[in-house]
């Protein structure tokens, strides 16, 4: 629990002072929607190594981290992208290639682990995936799971109803909770201390904020703590969960941010034609992550028209007729 | 019956696809959208016969507005105009919560199927050596094994309608009747599999697939080539192509760019 009252940083002094070698990591958004990706970013120019990192859905972020190598181990339910990537092109040749330890869950599964962190319970029940091959293949071994003090012993276990048929449920799956050492996610608004706003759809931000042991927010406005506490009920993170507020414009860029800008289109497909090829890969991230200072330095390089042609409309959300093809 | 000969041709497999599924979704239905076509064939529904219908995103949003067909669940296009924004947790506790649950109805795709209807999204080959790896469940495994009932995407090939899926990431009928029950799972199963060639129902009784309907100028016989287990073809009759009012609501309304039609 931090409640200093300010709590802002660079965004390099953040991913040093949380995001470590070895780390267990979970990041905001959804597919192509307010993933943290300057922060993605700067982990990567960092070179940050052996993450363990877990994800429902979250799409770009994960599949960069993976490209440029941060990544030892994944707890995903789905690796893709929407029409850019239905499954994300460097996690697949890194499963394929056998670089990457991976294990599978769905993703209400993962949700209720990042809930089961947020609430303090060693698990959470559901009825989903029973008899399927989610309960039956564990991705990591028992034996890698006894020796990580960080994991827990099971996948998963399923079990017979304790209160016998109550609720008309033979038996339900227990899945166990997630504390992460580290949370990132991208908000549209936040305070000095930490207070922060997301608009439009949370997905599992606020869960996965609430379980970690630090937190890290990043928002594409600063604003006064009057501006949020004059409307409390749309606030959704509370202070007290922050350790460091870092504004970032365009902070999910190429991903969308709800009311500011849309995902851009020319940038994921280029990205996906690079992700297909090794050494088009390895230069795009020369040219595109290693090759820039920050996140303002790639918004340079992508210019005012094209940022421009991402900007939402303020009653729609998104770029209204955006060429997405 | 509809003059072949006007209809014939002047639309896509996809089109055909898109509106076949959307001829399944009730009025009245909470529909389940995956990404893709699966939203195609629900803007469709709703702008055809099922008006009453409610879009429902697992990321959250409720009664989505969408002027603009979205290229991911998580696309900003779904948050427009919504009745009300949830988060993951709200949306599959939707389609697990009894009362609400059985009125959802679940598109969605998959890399395999089996006779029973359950799917692979997740590996081709051996889980922990794959030859090919996929994006995995996501919400699609919680849908199958919540909801009361799924419409399910596939394309006809013998690669992908398989004896046995490499890894069942999605429960259909389990190992057929009563298994489902047996497994603990609730909920109904798959109703029906849209292809590329036909729609595929589910026997009441055995809730084996069988060849429901074929698409005009596909044969049964080249459907059952393209399938790696035989299906019961007795009762099949030819689907009606789209009609004009289908086609022109699918095009100028759901996808003018093109972006899932292509």
């Amino acid at each position: 629990m931090n409640t200093s009252e300010n709590k802002i940083m660079d965004l390099s002094t953040a991913i040093e002072r949380y995001v470590r070698d070895g780390c267990h990591i979970s990041i905001g958004g959804f597919t192509l929607n307010r993933n943290p990706m300057a922060a993605v970013y700067e982990i990567i120019r960092r070179e940050v190594k052996n993450l363990h990192l877990y994800a429902h859905s979250n799409g770009q972020g994960v599949d960069e981290l993976i490209g440029a190598g941060c990544v030892a181990k994944l707890e995903i339910a789905y690796a893709g992208s929407g029409r850019f990537a239905p499954t994300c092109i460097r996690f697949r040749k890194a499963v394929e290639n056998g670089t990457l330890a991976v294990e599978d869950y769905s993703n209400y599964q993962m949700t209720l682990r990042f809930l089961a962190g947020a609430m303090g319970v060693p698990f959470l029940p559901t009825r989903s995936s029973l008899g399927t091959s989610i309960i039956e293949k564990w991705g990591f071994a028992e034996s890698m799971r006894q020796s990580d003090p960080k994991l827990p012993n099971k996948k998963l276990v399923v079990v017979d109803n304790p209160f016998g048929e109550w609720a008309d449920t033979a038996r339900v799956v227990l899945v166990p909770a997630i504390n992460p050492d580290v949370t990132v996610i991208h908000v549209q608004k936040a305070d000095r201390q930490g207070t922060a706003r997301i608009e439009g759809l949370t997905f599992a931000d606020i869960e996965q904020a609430k379980s970690a042991k630090h937190m890290i927010i990043t928002c594409e406005e600063l604003v006064e703590s009057d501006e949020l506490r004059a409307n409390p009920d749309q606030n959704q993170i509370p202070f007290f969960c922050v350790d460091a507020v870092v504004p970032v414009r365009y902070g999910a860029y190429p991903t969308a941010c709800y009311r500011y800008y849309d995902y851009d289109p020319v940038y994921l497909n280029d990205y996906r034609k690079a992700a297909r090829d090794d050494e088009r890969y390895k230069a795009y991230l020369d040219e595109f992550v290693y090759g820039m200072n920050d996140q303002q330095g790639l918004l340079d390089r992508i210019g005012t028209e094209r940022l421009d042609s991402i900007q939402a409309d303020p009653q729609k959300g998104y770029a209204v007729g955006l060429d997405r093809k | 019956m509809i003059n072949k000969k006007n209809a014939m041709q002047d639309y896509t497999l996809r089109e055909m696809m898109a509106i076949a599924a959307a001829r399944q979704i009730r009025d009245g239905d909470i529909v389940f959208c995956g990404t893709g076509i699966s939203m195609l064939a629900a803007m469709a529904a709703k702008h055809i016969s099922a008006p009453s219908s409610v879009i429902f995103f697992e990321t959250g949003a409720i009664d989505s507005r969408l002027e603009e067909v979205p290229l991911a669940v998580a696309d900003p296009r779904v948050m427009y105009w919504t009745s009300v924004n949830g988060s993951l947790a709200d949306a599959f506790a939707t389609m697990q919560n009894r009362q609400t649950g059985r009125q959802v109805v679940g598109i969605m795709g998959a890399a395999q199927i089996d006779r029973y209807g359950n799917l692979n999204s997740t590996v081709i080959g051996d889980y922990f050596k794959p030859t090919v790896r996929f994006s995995g469940s996501g919400g699609a495994c919680d849908v199958a094994s919540f909801v009361g009932r799924t419409i399910l995407f596939m394309r006809h090939e013998k690669r992908k309608f398989v004896n046995q899926v490499d890894y069942l990431t999605s429960p259909g009928w389990l190992n057929g009747p009563g298994g489902r029950e047996k497994a603990g799972l609730s909920g109904g199963g798959p109703s029906a599999v849209i292809t590329n060639m036909a729609i595929m129902g589910f026997d009441d009784d055995t809730k084996q697939m069988f060849l429901e309907g074929w698409y005009p100028g596909v044969s049964p016989q080249q459907i059952l080539d393209n399938m790696a287990f035989e299906v019961d073809i007795s009762r099949a009759q030819e689907v009606l192509p789209p009609s004009k009012e289908e086609l022109r609501i699918l095009r100028e309304v759901c996808d003018p760019q093109r972006l899932i039609l292509g």
